[in-house]
């Protein structure tokens, strides 16, 4: 019963989506209020219908309905409440399930809060939604469904895939989808602003916060999904260059280079038409990562689908979406007027600068991404791209943006003085040629580009802290007022100076943990010793349990250094006997940004253990720089200018330009 | 500046890091590519000693053997031929004789696989894709791979595991 109310509610929400991509744009071209209003209320119960399906499909893996194929394929009687909650999307069917629903949860926010918006454009904005929403519930009704039934039921289910019985599948897959569906709703602006021919610093001002949204998801997605595989996966690496995860960092990419030039478009009304562009080519690269995903293209560590039927619809969505919105692009981008102009030297220019590395980086993602595909399609020959070849690509592009990025919030608009502000970055220049050659010293002999890489980024954090500490005053005035002016800022200059520091904060994270790894491989014996970085570990037993689902194999360490107990680690490894299949659950101990890692391998005949552990020295901070990125990016939106202050007409905008 | 230089300035710039964007790829892709082969595929195309690639095929039953200190030795075939492989560390979780197998590495002078890295990037059917495609280009592949625990519906979701 559940299951058909669930495929029910879902037929219906594809019928809302079909009614709102078509009569709001019909109520827009005949000027009829009332049928441009027909796409808030759709919206609106098309969610409402979407999120009852889902709810469905949620109660059904809870109370183990194994006549329901997806159920039996995934679930198990005896798994956790967690993970039959989670287990909903760790799957084809149900993931593309949570996909629509947060794609109507967007078109839903817009509908709820874009009163402020010009009726038509809401229309148009909504419709667009419609049609990307009506294609996604087309996919999932007839090749993904997943509330069809078994004949006969079976008594137990086959049980999730173990590596994704953790509590990471539990955020990162729904985080990473508010963030590459939360860059439809930019998109859909993009595609409305064509279909309207018309466009200004308003429009940039709709979009920016939908779009730092989607960002700060992506963000946060990519962030945990890195650390997920980085503690999951037993070996201790935190990025493989997969293509899976390159197909979530090109929308990344792309779309942090749409929220510069949206700044750029916003304050100053230039660069129009290639914001309309970014937020094209940044939706599409989500749904070509939902392709890459889902179609079961690559073999990947998350490639869960195999059926070609699935791959080559969504090719045909893909195809007709990009291709759809690039033509519509190349027919109504010149009936855009172009905005002010400004010299190569100003806060304008750098931001292009920004989007110029962001894109070309991105482009060579692409490339390394899909060049083995389209040379085993043309020529059968099979080869892997890896980190060597974004090593080479990738971090070279990185560079010079990282260079520049600490003077962009220095220079004016229209026009700046690099000088002036190299002169306000001496300070952190200084702290960068201090940093490099402490590093020098202390490992001297060791790895060239790695003092180097740390000197850049102590630049990156220092020209955030400088540009703060400039705009409060400090050290210039009082103390008293430069912290009164310090709260005075907005919100959006603090914002921007913790996302760009959280980029060195990473930066020093990534260069610690490539180049000042120690490790130890090898077997041991129960109260054998292993001496790693300093601390001291010993394999005090191994001892066997079983789990809800699983039996697992324990090793318990006791860690010393300096002959102080620190504490006692237990990775383990876990047999899962429904899938005939085992996971290693890695051990950490977390001392301040460093981590030590224990994971384990066989066990012998004569009972020793293969171990493998690793002393990661500021390996945290990987992490903990996307998160202070992601903090920057909701202070930002929490910025007064955001809330208020957006329901400006187009004319009142237009009077703003800049006499030129 | 007029509005022209402007102009070109912008565009020069943007041609220039297009530029170097464009030659970081090619000389990339000149030297950090590495190819997939399976024995008799390596043996063929005489790949010489040192040259890195990525060798597939199956763990020879009875091959396995090991040595001190988590150093192994085992022999990867294809159906027409066979390549002794040596690895230090860990083998992955669901590393098994008779199993498909990928590893990396290159050959030595004496013709044995040194490999750094090997992956077990399996579906549940314990069979990765490129090797499941060159045995099955060359003829050996047998239908009873699929039929390992679980397998069982043509819709089973692969499975991703560990490297």
């Amino acid at each position: 019963m559940i299951a058909e109310a669930g495929h029910y509610a879902l037929v219906l929400a594809l019928a809302l989506a079909l009614i709102q991509s078509s009569v709001p744009i019909l109520g827009a071209r005949w000027g009829d209020h009332a049928l441009m209003n027909v796409a808030r209320s759709t919206a609106l119960a098309q969610l409402l219908f979407v999120a009852a399906s889902f709810t469905a499909l949620v109660m059904l893996h809870v109370v183990s309905d194994f006549s329901v194929v997806n159920v039996f394929e995934n679930s198990h009687s005896m798994k956790p409440l967690l993970y039959k909650i989670t287990g909903v999307w760790g799957n084809h069917e149900g993931s593309m399930l949570l996909w629509v629903s947060i794609l109507a949860l967007f078109g839903g926010l817009v509908a709820a809060f874009g009163n402020n918006l010009p009726l038509s454009l809401r229309a148009h904005v909504l419709a667009v939604q419609g049609w990307i929403a009506a294609a996604f519930y087309l996919f999932i009704l007839v090749t993904s469904n997943p509330f069809l039934r078994i004949a006969s039921p079976p008594i137990e289910g086959r049980d999730l895939n173990p590596v994704l019985q953790d509590i990471g599948l539990a955020v990162h897959p729904p985080m990473l989808y508010l963030g590459y569906v939360g860059f439809s709703i930019s998109f859909s602006f993009a595609v409305a602003a064509l279909i309207e021919g018309r466009i200004d610093a308003a429009w940039a001002r709709w979009v920016r916060p939908w779009t730092l949204v989607a960002w700060i998801f992506l963000t946060l997605g990519i962030a945990m999904g890195s650390y997920w595989a980085y503690y999951e996966l037993g070996w201790g690496g935190w990025w493989f260059w997969d293509p899976v995860e390159n197909a979530s960092l090109m929308p990344w990419l792309a779309g942090t280079a749409l929220l510069h030039s949206a700044v750029v478009m916003e304050k100053r009304n230039a660069l129009k038409v290639w914001t309309i562009l970014l937020s094209i080519l940044t939706f599409s690269l989500s749904l070509l990562g939902t392709f890459l995903v889902r179609s079961g293209v690559l073999t990947s560590v998350h490639a869960f689908a195999t059926d070609p039927a699935r791959g080559v619809f969504i090719l045909l969505i893909l195809c007709l979406f990009i291709g759809g919105s690039l033509s519509l692009y190349a027919w109504r981008a010149s009936a855009l007027k172009q905005g002010g102009l400004f010299a190569p030297v100003s806060r304008e220019g750098a931001l292009v600068l920004n989007n110029l590395f962001l894109t070309s980086a991105c482009a060579t993602v692409f490339i390394g991404t899909l060049y083995p595909l389209a040379l085993e399609v043309l020529t059968g020959d099979k080869i892997s791209v890896g980190a060597p070849f974004f090593n080479l690509t990738f971090g070279p592009l990185f560079v010079p943006l990282l260079v520049a990025m600490p003077f962009a919030p220095l220079l004016a608009w229209k026009r700046g003085d690099l000088f002036g502000a190299a002169q306000r970055l001496t300070a952190a220049g200084i702290a960068a040629l201090v940093a490099i050659a402490v590093l020098f010293a202390w490992t001297y002999g060791g790895a060239t580009l790695a003092p180097l890489a740390i000197g850049l980024a102590v630049f990156v954090i220092g020209g955030a802290l400088s540009d703060l500490a400039e705009r409060m005053g400090l050290f210039r005035v009082p103390f008293g007022i430069a912290m009164r002016r310090g709260r005075g800022l907005p919100r959006a200059t603090w914002g921007t100076a913790l996302a760009h520091a959280g980029i060195g904060v990473a930066l020093i994270g990534i260069v610690c943990e490539t180049t000042g790894n120690s490790e130890y491989i090898g077997t041991m014996q129960p109260r054998d010793v292993a001496s790693v970085a300093g601390y001291r570990l010993k394999l005090d037993e191994i001892t066997q349990r079983q789990g809800p689902n699983f039996r697992e194999m324990i090793a318990q360490f006791t860690v010393t250094l300096d002959g102080e107990t620190l504490q006692v680690m237990m990775p383990s490894k876990r047999n899962f006997t429904t899938r005939g299949s085992s996971t290693t659950e890695a051990a950490l101990l977390t001392r301040g940004a460093s981590q030590l890692y224990i994971s384990l391998g066989d066990i012998n005949a004569e009972g020793a253990i293969a171990v493998r552990i690793y002393h990661k020295p500021l390996v945290l901070l990987i992490w903990w720089g996307p998160v202070l990125m992601a903090f920057g990016g909701l202070l930002s939106l929490s910025d007064r200018r955001l809330r208020v202050g957006a329901p400006k007409p187009a004319k009142a905008a237009r009077a703003l330009q800049p006499a030129e | 500046m007029t509005r022209k230089q402007r102009r070109l300035t912008m565009i020069g710039g943007s041609l220039a890091v297009l530029a170097i964007a464009a030659a970081l790829v090619l000389n990339a892709m000149r030297d950090s590519i590495v190819f997939f082969s399976t024995p008799s595929m390596a043996a063929e195309r005489h790949v010489p000693p040192g040259k890195r690639f990525r060798l597939g095929g199956l763990v020879q039953p009875g091959s396995l053997v090991r040595g001190d200190n988590l150093a192994v030795n085992f022999s990867v075939a294809d159906g027409s031929m066979t390549l002794p492989v040596v690895y230090k560390g860990i083998l992955p979780d669901l590393f098994r004789e008779g199993q498909g197998v990928v590893a990396e590495g290159a050959l030595d002078a004496s013709g044995v696989f040194k490999a750094d890295t090997v992956l077990a990037k399996h579906d549940e059917t314990y069979m990765p894709k490129d090797v499941a495609d060159a045995l099955k280009k060359q003829g050996h592949w047998k239908d009873d791979y699929g039929a390992k625990p679980g397998a069982t519906a043509a819709s089973a979701p692969a499975q991703g595991t560990s490297k």
